[in-house]
């Protein structure tokens, strides 16, 4: 079953061969509904096993706090279910959207199968590997097979760069501030859809403010695969990562654009807020510490959720970070997220997220309106409980 | 009058064209209990996509859209053609998948700039030929 699904997809695609991968991401182990769980069972009863190493993506439930999800018993049955599934076909439990910061990181050129879109173009971008989005069910597939089709970013000729993005005339305060890099990501998505896109301007930057970059523009738009001019390995220079020809299509970006994508992550205007959600990608140990530094000692006043894997978890632990977090009200969300799975208050309102990812998906899927702001804004809002802006940032 | 496509998955249907006006991704922007469009500020927001023959000009988003497009065909709930601007694996693979559980295994096509718009009922034959009546 699992390679006639490789090769079809192969075949669909145009692809005149396979190739052997590395690793996998794996993103079907989240509860959409019963035919998922019945296909992967079907396949763990068969004994279906992984043959490269696959990490798992969030599934629905908090396995440490299975009841945090308001999911119905059945429902939670089958989320449970399509996670163990997973783990009989050998998968590697990381039940995390950022794989990357819990040691899985794909070597430069290394040719994988990723699945998550945020985790796609991470490996891509930062990590220099190579893979396509793997949607579910491909991506155990090719886990099981240990092949791909070879096509699109697994080939080198399709890595090159064809949008140029410019952001060096932006102000040089707000190229370095992290609330910056998922509002780029998200405006890239939009400017670049499908093409590759070359930014270019940006002095320097974080693994994770890149890793909110990537997942901004993987939520706008299909892209799987940012070069950024001297920061990301195939983008030593221009015409590197250009491949030696001129861009086909060139975009300035103005302090309005910046300010305008801004604006489109938050439905809701600034005033009370009901929730502050965090973590997507899943919070990594530094921004955990910084939210904490930011909160100064002072308690919010509107629960806040942490998104975030175990392995964070078991680093905060080690410092007594995640106590103090605790202390403040944060209530910290592992295996799953709150846009995937029913965690943020049942009655909907406004939610406030320094996620562009978040900002896209949560009114979908929770029904909660967005509100977009820094981590700095989400720490003192949360504190007062209605938006607290802090406008210095975006001039 | 007739247009010449290219069969991902090859297949009859027949029906009403629905034109997504805006990019989607299927994950995160279609209910899989109802069919219907949920993503916030998308223009046909509330429209089922069920039964409809589904022009997709580009396609976005999550790669679990797979699993949704799984859970449609189980439901019974599945457009009964996709219509794609692009060659893309993420939706068809959820189609294959629906073959082999025994579930409904719906067309797809791809098409660069497909001209078929919302209301036009479109008939599609094994062989990628897909004509407007």
């Amino acid at each position: 079953m699992t390679m006639e699904i490789v090769v079809e997809t192969a075949r669909m695609l145009g692809a005149d061969a396979l190739i052997e991968i590395h690793s996998s991401h794996i993103d079907g182990c989240l509860y959409h509904g019963d035919s998922g769980v019945l296909f992967c069972e079907k396949l763990a009863s068969e004994g279906a096993r992984v043959v490269v190493p696959a990490t798992t993506n969030v599934g629905a439930l908090n396995l440490l706090k299975p009841d945090q999800s308001r999911l119905s018993p059945d429902q939670r049955k089958m989320a449970y279910r399509l996670m163990m599934a997973h783990e009989q076909m050998g998968c590697t439990p990381s039940w995390t959207c950022a794989p990357y910061q819990a040691g899985a990181r794909p070597a430069l050129h290394q040719q994988v199968a990723w699945g998550e879109s945020n985790a796609v173009a991470f490996v891509n971008t930062v990590l220099g590997a190579r893979t396509n989005r793997y949607g579910d069910f491909l991506d155990i597939a090719c886990a099981i097979t240990g092949r791909a089709p070879y096509y699109g970013l697994h080939k080198p000729e399709n890595r090159r760069a064809k949008l140029l993005i410019d952001v060096s005339a932006l102000p040089a305060c707000l190229l370095r501030e992290d609330a910056f890099f998922p509002v780029l990501g998200a405006l890239t998505g939009r400017l670049a859809g499908e093409t590759v896109p070359l930014i270019d301007g940006l002095p320097t930057a974080t693994e994770d403010q890149l890793k909110s970059l990537c997942a901004g523009a993987a939520s706008t738009g299909a892209l799987a695969l940012i070069h950024i001019v001297g920061i990301t390995p195939e983008a030593r220079d221009h015409a590197t990562a250009l491949g030696h020809l001129p861009p086909e299509e060139a975009v300035t970006v103005t302090p309005d654009m910046i300010r305008q994508t801004r604006d489109s992550l938050s439905l809701a205007p600034d005033g009370a807020i009901d929730s502050v959600a965090l973590g997507s990608p899943h919070f990594s140990t530094a921004e955990c510490r910084m939210l904490l530094s930011l909160a100064n000692g002072k308690p919010f006043r509107v629960p806040v959720y942490i998104c975030l894997g175990r392995h964070t978890m078991r680093a905060l632990a080690a410092d007594g970070t995640d106590k103090g977090l605790a202390d403040l009200g944060v209530e910290f969300v592992t295996d799953t997220c709150v846009v995937v799975t029913p965690i943020l208050p049942a009655e909907p309102g406004v939610m406030m997220t320094n996620s562009a990812k978040f900002a896209h998906y949560a009114n979908g899927n929770t029904g909660h309106a967005p509100v977009f702001g820094t981590l700095k804004e989400c720490v003192t809002s949360a504190q007062s409980g209605h938006v607290v802006r802090d406008v210095e940032v975006w001039e | 009058m007739t247009t010449q496509t290219t069969p991902l998955i090859p297949g009859t249907a027949t029906g009403t064209a629905l034109r997504l006006d805006a990019p989607i991704s299927f994950w995160g922007g279609v209910n899989p209990q109802t069919s219907e469009i949920t993503l916030a500020g998308h223009p046909q927001r509330g429209t089922a996509i069920a039964g409809t023959i589904l022009i997709i000009p580009q396609l976005i988003g999550s790669s679990s859209s797979s699993a949704v497009m799984l859970e449609l065909s189980r439901a019974g709930l599945a457009p009964a053609a996709l219509i794609l601007g692009s060659r893309d694996a993420i939706l068809p693979v959820g189609v294959i998948v629906a073959r082999q559980m025994g579930w409904p295994a719906i067309p797809v096509l791809v098409l660069p700039d497909p001209p078929f718009q919302t209301g036009e009922t479109l008939s599609i034959a094994h062989d990628g030929r897909v004509t407007n009546a």
